[in-house]
C-alpha cells in the first residue's frame, strides 16, 4: 500500500531537480500565506462577493491585470533561466530536458497567458468607459471568460510541479508532441490549458465585438469612436475568426494522443505538416490580435500628450481593418521551408510584405500627430517613443524574413528569435505598458510614481537592445533556436560566446526593469499622487469624463456624443461658457453577480485535469458539472436588477463632492 | 452605415415568415437534395461536372435555409450578423482552399 | 438605433433591446462554429485520400441510411421553423408540440448515425485505423455532438416554455435554438455533399 502511494507520487509529482523543489516550497508557502491573510483579516466573503462572483467589467479587468503580471513574472523567470544557461559555453545550469520545458513554457505563457490576459485587462478596463457604456454586452459571459482563462492558465502552470511540463516547443509541433515522441502528460497539460482558456478568449472576442457594435453612447457613430476601441474591434474580429481554428487543431492533436487517431502522426496516413499549416492559420492572426490593441493605445497616448487630434483618423481605421483581414492570408510564411510549391511561397511572401504597408501608414500617422504638437513626456509617452524605433526595426527584419528564398537562411535561427521578440516586446509589451500607465489612474485613482517609472523604462529599453541586437548577429553566425548549450568541444561554438554573454546581460537588465515596476506599484499604492479630477492627463475621450475610479454603473447619465474626442468637446464648450444640460437620473439596469462562471470554470479545470491523466472517473464528472452549470444558468431568470435613483444621487454626490 | 429611420419596430411586429414561405423553403430544400442524389447515384455526369453541380446545389441549399428559415433579410440595420457571416465564409474558403493548395506538395513529394 | 435608445430609454425597451443583443451574439457564435466545421472540412479534404491502403469512402459508406438521415434532418429543420411560427402566434402548446416533433426527428437522426458508426467500428474501421477514418469520424461526429447538445437544449427549453409561456426571454431562446438547428442542417448538407456524395461518386 505504502509502496504504491510512493510509486504513484514519484511519477505524479515532478522530482529530481532542486529548482523544482524550490518552486514546490515557494508555491506551498505562498498558498499558505494567502489563506492565512484572507482568514486573519476575515476577507473570504469579501473575496467571494466582490471579486469571484462579480460581473463588473472593471473588476474583471483588474483580475486579468493581476493574473497577467504574475504570468509575466513566471515567463520572465523562464527567460532568465534560458539566458543564464546560454551565457557561457558548456554551462551545466539546466539539463537538456529541462531547457526544452523552459523554452516551451516561456513561449506559451508569454503569448497565451501573459499577452492575451493583459490585452483583455485593457479591453475590460477601458472599452466600456470609452464608449460611454455601462458594461459590456454580456457581463455574465465576461466573467466566465475570465475564470476559464484563469483555470486554463492554472492547469498549464500546474504541469511544472505535477506530471511534468510540456517540452515540444510553444506550438507543440507533431510528431514531437505525439504520443510516440512525448509519452508523458506534459503535452496534455498544454492542450487542455490552452483549450480551456481559448474558449474564454473566443467568448471575449464575441463580447467586445457586440459591445462595440451595439453599446456605444447615443450619437457616437462608428467613425466618431476612439481609436483604441477601433483597435479592439479589429482585434476582436481576428479573435472570432482565428480561435476556432486553434480549438480544432488542438482537439485533433488530443484525439491523436487520446483515441489513437492519425491526423498528424508519422504512420497510417497522418500528416504532421497539416498541423503546422493549421496552427499557423491561428498563430499568425494571433500576432495581430495582440499587436493591434497596442496600436490603439499608442494612438490615444500620442493624441493626448501632443494635445492634438490624431493625424489621419480615417487612414488609421482603414489600416487597422485592412490588417485584420490581410492577417488571415499570410500564415504560410512561417513554414516557407516546408517544401510547398514555389507558387505558394510567392503568394505568401507577397501578402506578408503587403501587410507591412498599413503598419507603416500608422507609424507615419503617429509621427505626424506629434509634429508641431505640444508634447509632454509622461510615462505612457515614454513607452510610445520607445516603441516607434523598436517596432520600425522589427518590421524591417520581418520584411527580410518575408523574402522566401532568404528565409531558407534565417529559418529557425536566432535572427528569427530576435525579430519576433522585437515586435512582441517592442510592440506589444511596450504598448500594453504604455496603456497600463495611461489608464492606471482611471482604474485605481492614483498615478504611478514617475521617478521609479523612468528607471524601469530605461532599464527595459536599454536591456531590450542589449539583449536582442546581438541575437540578430548570432543568427547570421549560424546559431539556431532551442539550442541548449554550445561549446568548442562539441563543435557548436563559432565565436558565439561573447555575443551570448552580452545578450544575457540585456535580459537581466529587463528583469531589473520589471523589479523596478513592482517597486513602483507597491510604492505608489502608498504614496502615489491621487487623481481627484478624473482627468489627470487632459484626456480627449469619454473615460476621462467620470470620476476615478469609476462608480459601478460608470455613467450616471448616458453621455450624448456629437463629435469624435467627445470629452475634449465638452471641455471646450465649458471653456466657452456653454452650460451642460441639467442631468436627470433614471434607474440603471444592472446584471446581478453570479457564482456560475466560477463554478463552471472549476468544473472545466477538473475535467481538463482528468483528461490530462486519462482519468475518466474525474473527467466525466467534470464535464457533467459543466453541463449542470449551463442548465442552471438557462433556468435562472432572476439575473438583473435596477439601481434606484436616490442611490445614484448619493453615490454621485459623494464622488463629485470629492472630485470638484 | 445606413441611417436608421426613427420609427422603432418591435421584435414582435416584424414578419417572421409565413407558413407559406416555410413550406416553399422546405420543398426547395427537398428538391435540392434529390437532384444531386440522382446525379451521383446514377452517374449521370462526369467527375468534374458532378462535383461542380452538387456543390452548387449545396450552396443553393444554404441560401434557401438562410432566406426561408433563418430570415436573414430581417432584423435591424446595419446587418452585422450578415457581415460577420460573409467574412466567416470567406475565411472558411481560405482555410479549406489554402490547406488543399499548400498541402498539395504532399502528393508530389510522397 | 442610437436615436431610438436615446428617446426611449425606459426599462422595458432597454430589456427588449438586450434580448436582441443576445440574438446577435448567438449569430456570431454560429459563425465561429462555421469556422470549426470549416477547419474540420479542410482536414477531411486534405486527408480523405490517406487511407494507408485501407478501404476508402466508396467501399465503406452505405447510402440508404445516409439518405434517410438527410431527409430526417431536413424535415426537422422545417418543423423547428414551424415551432417559431407557432411562437409568434403566441400558441405555446403548438410551439412545444413542434419542438417535440423536432426533437424526436433529431433523436432519430442521432440514432441512425450511431448505428452507422457502430457498424463501421465492428467491421474494424476505427478512428485509429487511418487518417481518412480519423478525419471522417471527427467531422461527422462533431456534427452529431452538436445535434445531441441541441437535443438537451431543446428539452430544457420545452420545460421552461411549459412553465413560463411565451415571454421576451423565451422568445429569444427559441429564436436562437431554431437558428442553431437550421445551421446544423446546413452543415449536414455540406457533410452529405462533400463526405458522402463525393465519396461514393
Amino acid at each position: 500500500m505504502w509502496e504504491n502511494i510512493k510509486d504513484f507520487a514519484s511519477t505524479f509529482f515532478v522530482t529530481g531537480d532542486p529548482l523544482i523543489y524550490g518552486a514546490d516550497v515557494s508555491i506551498a508557502l505562498t498558498s499558505i500565506a494567502i489563506v492565512f491573510v484572507l482568514t486573519y483579516f476575515k476577507k473570504w466573503t469579501w473575496l467571494w462577493r466582490e471579486w469571484i462572483t462579480t460581473v463588473d467589467h472593471k473588476r474583471i479587468g483588474i483580475m486579468y491585470l493581476i493574473a497577467s503580471l504574475l504570468m509575466l513574472f513566471r515567463g520572465g523567470v523562464d527567460a532568465l533561466l534560458m539566458r543564464t544557461q546560454l551565457a557561457l559555453p558548456n554551462m551545466k545550469f539546466l539539463q537538456a530536458d529541462h531547457y526544452n520545458a523552459v523554452f516551451t513554457t516561456h513561449g506559451t505563457i508569454m503569448i497565451l497567458f501573459m499577452a492575451m490576459p493583459m490585452m483583455f485587462a485593457l479591453f475590460n478596463l477601458v472599452v466600456p468607459l470609452q464608449l460611454g457604456a455601462r458594461d459590456v454586452a454580456y457581463p455574465f459571459l465576461n466573467s466566465l471568460s475570465f475564470w476559464l482563462f484563469l483555470m486554463g492558465a492554472m492547469l498549464f502552470n500546474l504541469s511544472f510541479v505535477i506530471g511534468g511540463s510540456p517540452d515540444a516547443g510553444w506550438l507543440s509541433y507533431p510528431p514531437l508532441s505525439e504520443l510516440s515522441h512525448s509519452p508523458g502528460v506534459g503535452e496534455n497539460f498544454y492542450i487542455w490549458g490552452i483549450q480551456i482558456s481559448g474558449i474564454g478568449s473566443l467568448a471575449t472576442g464575441i463580447n467586445f465585438l457586440v459591445t462595440i457594435l451595439k453599446m456605444r453612447a447615443p450619437g457616437m457613430k462608428m467613425m466618431k469612436m476612439p481609436l483604441f476601441s477601433w483597435s479592439v474591434l479589429s482585434s476582436s474580429i481576428i479573435i472570432i475568426f482565428a480561435f476556432p481554428i486553434l480549438t480544432v487543431t488542438l482537439a485533433l492533436l488530443f484525439l491523436d494522443r487520446f483515441l489513437g487517431a492519425h491526423f498528424f502522426t508519422m504512420d497510417l496516413g497522418g500528416n504532421p505538416m497539416m498541423y503546422v499549416n493549421l496552427i499557423w492559420m491561428w498563430g499568425h492572426p494571433e500576432v495581430y490580435i495582440v499587436v493591434l490593441p497596442a496600436f490603439g493605445i499608442f494612438s490615444e497616448v500620442v493624441a493626448t500628450f501632443s494635445k492634438k487630434k490624431i493625424f489621419g483618423y480615417n487612414s488609421m481605421v482603414f489600416s487597422m481593418m485592412l490588417i485584420s483581414i490581410v492577417s488571415f492570408f499570410t500564415w504560410a510564411h512561417h513554414f516557407f521551408t516546408m517544401g510547398a510549391s514555389a507558387n505558394v511561397n510567392v503568394f505568401f511572401a507577397i501578402s506578408t510584405m503587403v501587410i507591412g504597408i498599413p503598419t507603416g501608414v500608422k507609424i507615419f500617422n503617429w509621427l505626424f500627430t506629434m509634429f508641431r504638437g505640444r508634447i509632454t513626456i509622461t510615462q505612457p509617452m515614454l513607452w510610445t517613443l520607445g516603441f516607434i524605433p523598436c517596432f520600425a526595426v522589427g518590421g524591417a527584419t520581418g520584411v527580410m524574413l518575408a523574402v522566401a528564398p532568404a528565409d531558407y537562411q534565417y529559418h529557425n535561427s536566432y535572427f528569427l528569435i530576435a525579430h519576433f521578440h522585437q515586435v512582441l516586446i517592442g510592440g506589444v509589451v511596450f504598448g500594453y505598458l504604455a496603456g497600463i500607465y495611461y489608464w492606471w489612474p482611471k482604474v485605481f485613482g492614483f498615478k504611478l510614481n514617475d521617478r521609479l517609472g523612468k528607471w524601469a523604462f530605461w532599464l527595459w529599453n536599454i536591456g531590450f537592445y542589449v539583449c536582442f541586437m546581438p541575437q540578430y548577429a548570432l543568427g547570421f553566425m549560424g546559431m539556431t533556436r532551442r539550442l541548449y548549450t554550445y561549446g568548442s568541444d562539441t563543435g557548436w561554438d563559432l565565436g558565439w560566446a561573447p555575443l551570448n554573454l552580452i545578450s544575457t546581460v540585456g535580459a537581466f537588465l529587463m528583469g531589473l526593469g520589471f523589479i523596478f515596476q513592482v517597486w513602483q506599484i507597491s510604492y505608489s499604492i502608498r504614496k502615489g499622487e491621487r487623481d481627484l479630477t478624473g482627468d489627470p492627463w487632459g484626456g480627449r475621450t469619454l473615460e476621462w469624463s467620470i470620476p476615478s475610479p469609476a462608480p459601478m454603473y460608470n455613467f450616471a447619465v448616458e453621455p450624448q456624443v456629437t463629435t469624435d474626442d467627445a470629452w475634449w468637446k465638452v471641455k471646450e464648450d465649458r471653456a466657452k461658457g456653454i452650460k451642460p444640460a441639467p442631468v436627470k437620473y433614471e434607474p440603471i439596469h444592472m446584471p446581478k453577480n453570479s457564482a456560475i462562471p466560477f463554478v463552471m470554470s472549476v468544473c472545466w479545470f477538473i475535467a481538463g485535469f482528468g483528461f490530462v491523466f486519462d482519468w475518466m472517473w474525474m473527467a466525466i464528472p467534470g464535464l457533467i458539472g459543466v453541463a449542470i452549470c449551463l442548465l442552471a444558468r438557462s433556468f435562472s431568470y432572476d439575473t438583473d436588477y435596477y439601481i434606484p435613483v436616490d442611490e445614484i444621487e448619493r453615490t454621485e454626490a459623494a464622488l463629485r463632492g470629492r472630485t470638484v | 452605415m445606413s441611417q436608421h429611420n426613427t420609427g422603432h419596430e418591435h421584435a414582435s411586429g416584424e414578419s417572421h415568415g409565413s407558413l407559406k414561405s416555410y413550406v416553399i423553403g422546405f420543398i426547395f430544400s427537398i428538391v435540392l437534395t434529390i437532384i444531386p442524389l440522382v446525379i451521383v447515384m446514377n452517374g449521370l455526369l462526369n467527375k468534374t461536372q458532378t462535383v461542380i453541380t452538387i456543390m452548387i446545389m449545396a450552396v443553393l441549399q444554404l441560401i434557401v435555409q438562410l432566406f426561408f428559415f433563418m430570415h436573414i433579410r430581417e432584423g435591424e440595420k446595419p446587418r452585422w450578423n450578415v457581415m460577420t457571416l460573409i467574412v466567416g465564409i470567406i475565411i472558411v474558403l481560405t482555410i479549406v482552399g489554402g490547406s488543399i493548395w499548400i498541402m498539395s506538395f504532399n502528393s508530389t513529394v510522397q | 438605433m442610437a436615436h431610438a435608445t436615446a428617446e426611449h430609454s425606459h426599462a422595458h425597451e432597454a430589456h427588449e433591446s438586450h434580448e436582441s443583443l443576445k440574438v446577435l451574439g448567438f449569430w456570431i457564435f454560429i459563425v465561429t462554429d462555421i469556422l470549426i466545421f470549416g477547419t474540420l472540412f479542410a482536414c477531411y479534404a486534405v486527408l480523405h485520400t490517406h487511407t494507408n491502403g485501407g478501404p476508402g469512402a466508396k467501399e465503406l459508406f452505405e447510402m440508404p441510411g445516409v439518405i434517410a438521415e438527410t431527409f430526417i434532418l431536413l424535415t426537422s429543420s422545417f418543423t423547428s421553423g414551424l415551432a417559431v411560427l407557432a411562437m409568434h402566434k403566441g400558441k405555446v402548446k403548438q410551439l412545444i408540440a413542434w419542438l417535440a416533433v423536432t426533437a424526436v426527428l433529431g433523436a432519430a437522426f442521432i440514432g441512425m448515425e450511431l448505428t452507422e458508426f457502430v457498424k463501421l467500428v465492428e467491421e474494424g474501421h476505427k478512428i485509429s485505423s487511418n487518417a481518412f477514418l480519423s478525419a471522417f469520424y471527427t467531422l461527422v461526429g462533431t456534427h452529431g455532438l452538436h445535434v445531441s447538445i441541441g437535443l438537451v437544449w431543446m428539452i430544457g427549453l420545452m420545460i421552461q416554455l411549459s412553465r413560463r409561456g411565451v415571454t421576451e426571454v423565451t422568445t429569444r431562446k427559441v429564436t436562437n435554438l431554431s437558428l442553431y438547428w437550421h445551421f446544423l442542417d446546413v452543415i449536414w448538407i455540406f457533410v452529405f455533399t462533400v463526405v458522402y456524395l463525393m465519396g461514393v461518386m
